[in-house]
């Protein structure tokens, strides 16, 4: 839609192998993304602001300063990666209220559908399988979209995501569905951008705690 | 402009690099790999292409040590660098190789040492295979450049 260079999307493209971030580069800029590449989870993280605490790994702070110098509009991220992984990554982003916005895509040379499913339900938008193929990439513009959209308006775009995704998750979930769908009706009438990151918050510790439990058991 | 010798050229490229398809050498993942070269990178598939042939030369490198010897074959290890390569051939469309790792996989999985050395052997030999050929593409590829003529758009169904 607009054509200046400032107005591209930017991608952090995550893989430990430099060949394949040497692909995921040029398919992204041959799809006019700016991209920056990282070959780790923590490097990915440190970029985007959050800063691990090695004595207390599930502390994560924000650097706000860093990370609105620097807008990404999707994390594209493998999942095989030595130390954390990319699913570890996606779960780390989604725990983050800074960061939850930021939609995530998977890229796996296995097709392996418990996989998949598990990176769906953590709150990836696409899972692909490698190679990667610029087709594939078309699939991304309606997601960057949505983050130019919810910054710029008050729109409930995130709930009606959530609650569209839902047919995915599997019947064992059924009973996390049913608790969560109550705390976002109420959510809708209540939508500005200020007060909403302060409800993602509230929403992001509650809706964690079930789908985990349930996730881990059945991997 | 010595157009005869730029349509030779082309038709000369053209006819090789669909015998490379038809052999078996490359899949349709190469034609995916030239999609993403354009004016502004010229060299693109040179040099992913080069990047891969380097990165079976190291893996075949470590996987032969890890094989080395029969009471002592570090299998992970192996496999790790069977991973890497099937990946990297996959997304390179390097098809012959890409298929000897698929076998060299499941010789990991069984721990058979012997079937592991013979992949090792045919995975050296086809990357070795495809590295000559290619160059030979690019050669071409360089002649009609040089003649002043634009490399043709193959299409491969």
């Amino acid at each position: 839609m607009v054509m200046e260079t400032e107005s591209k999307f930017h991608v952090l493209a995550v893989d430990d192998s430099l060949f394949d971030r040497k692909m995921i580069e040029r398919l992204l800029q041959k799809s006019s993304c700016q991209v920056t590449t990282v070959d780790s989870g923590s490097k990915a993280l440190e970029f985007l602001g959050l800063r691990v605490d090695d004595n207390n790994p599930n502390a994560l702070s924000t650097s706000p300063q860093i990370h609105q110098e620097v807008e990404i509009n999707l994390i594209i991220t493998d999942y095989c990666m030595p130390g954390m992984t990319g699913y570890d990554l996606l779960k780390k982003v989604k725990e983050s209220a800074a960061l939850r916005s930021i939609p995530v895509v998977i890229m796996s040379s296995e097709n392996v559908p418990a996989r998949i499913s598990r990176c769906l339900e953590e709150g990836a938008e696409e899972f692909f399988l490698k190679p990667v193929k610029l087709a594939d990439l078309t699939k991304l513009k309606p997601h960057m979209m949505k983050t130019k959209l919810k910054n710029e308006s008050e729109k409930p775009v995130a709930i009606e995501e959530i609650v569209v995704s839902k047919p995915e998750i599997e019947k064992e979930e059924a009973s996390s569905v049913i608790e969560i769908l109550p705390l976002h009706q109420e959510l809708e009438p209540m939508l500005s951008s200020n007060k909403r990151k302060a409800m993602e918050e509230v929403i992001s510790t509650d809706r964690s705690r079930p789908k985990y439990n349930d996730i881990t058991t059945s991997v | 402009m010595n157009t005869t010798v730029v349509a030779q050229l082309q038709r000369q490229f053209q006819d090789y690099i669909v015998s490379l398809y038809q052999q078996g050498f490359l899949d349709n993942q190469f034609s995916e790999l030239r999609k993403l070269q354009d004016e502004g990178t010229p060299d693109f598939v040179a040099e992913v292409v080069s990047l891969f042939f380097d990165d079976c030369s190291k893996l075949i490198n470590t996987m032969s040590a890890s094989l080395e010897r029969p009471d002592n074959v570090d299998f992970k290890q192996v496999d790790s660098g069977v991973h890497q390569l099937k990946g990297s051939s996959s997304s390179v469309g390097a098809q012959r190789v890409k298929n000897v790792c698929i076998s060299f996989k499941e010789c990991c999985h069984v721990q058979n040492r012997e079937g592991c050395l013979r992949c090792l052997q045919q995975v050296d030999y086809e990357y070795k295979m495809l590295k000559t050929k290619l160059q030979d593409l690019f050669n071409l590829e360089q002649q009609i450049l040089q003649a002043g003529g634009t490399i043709p758009q193959v299409d491969i169904n």
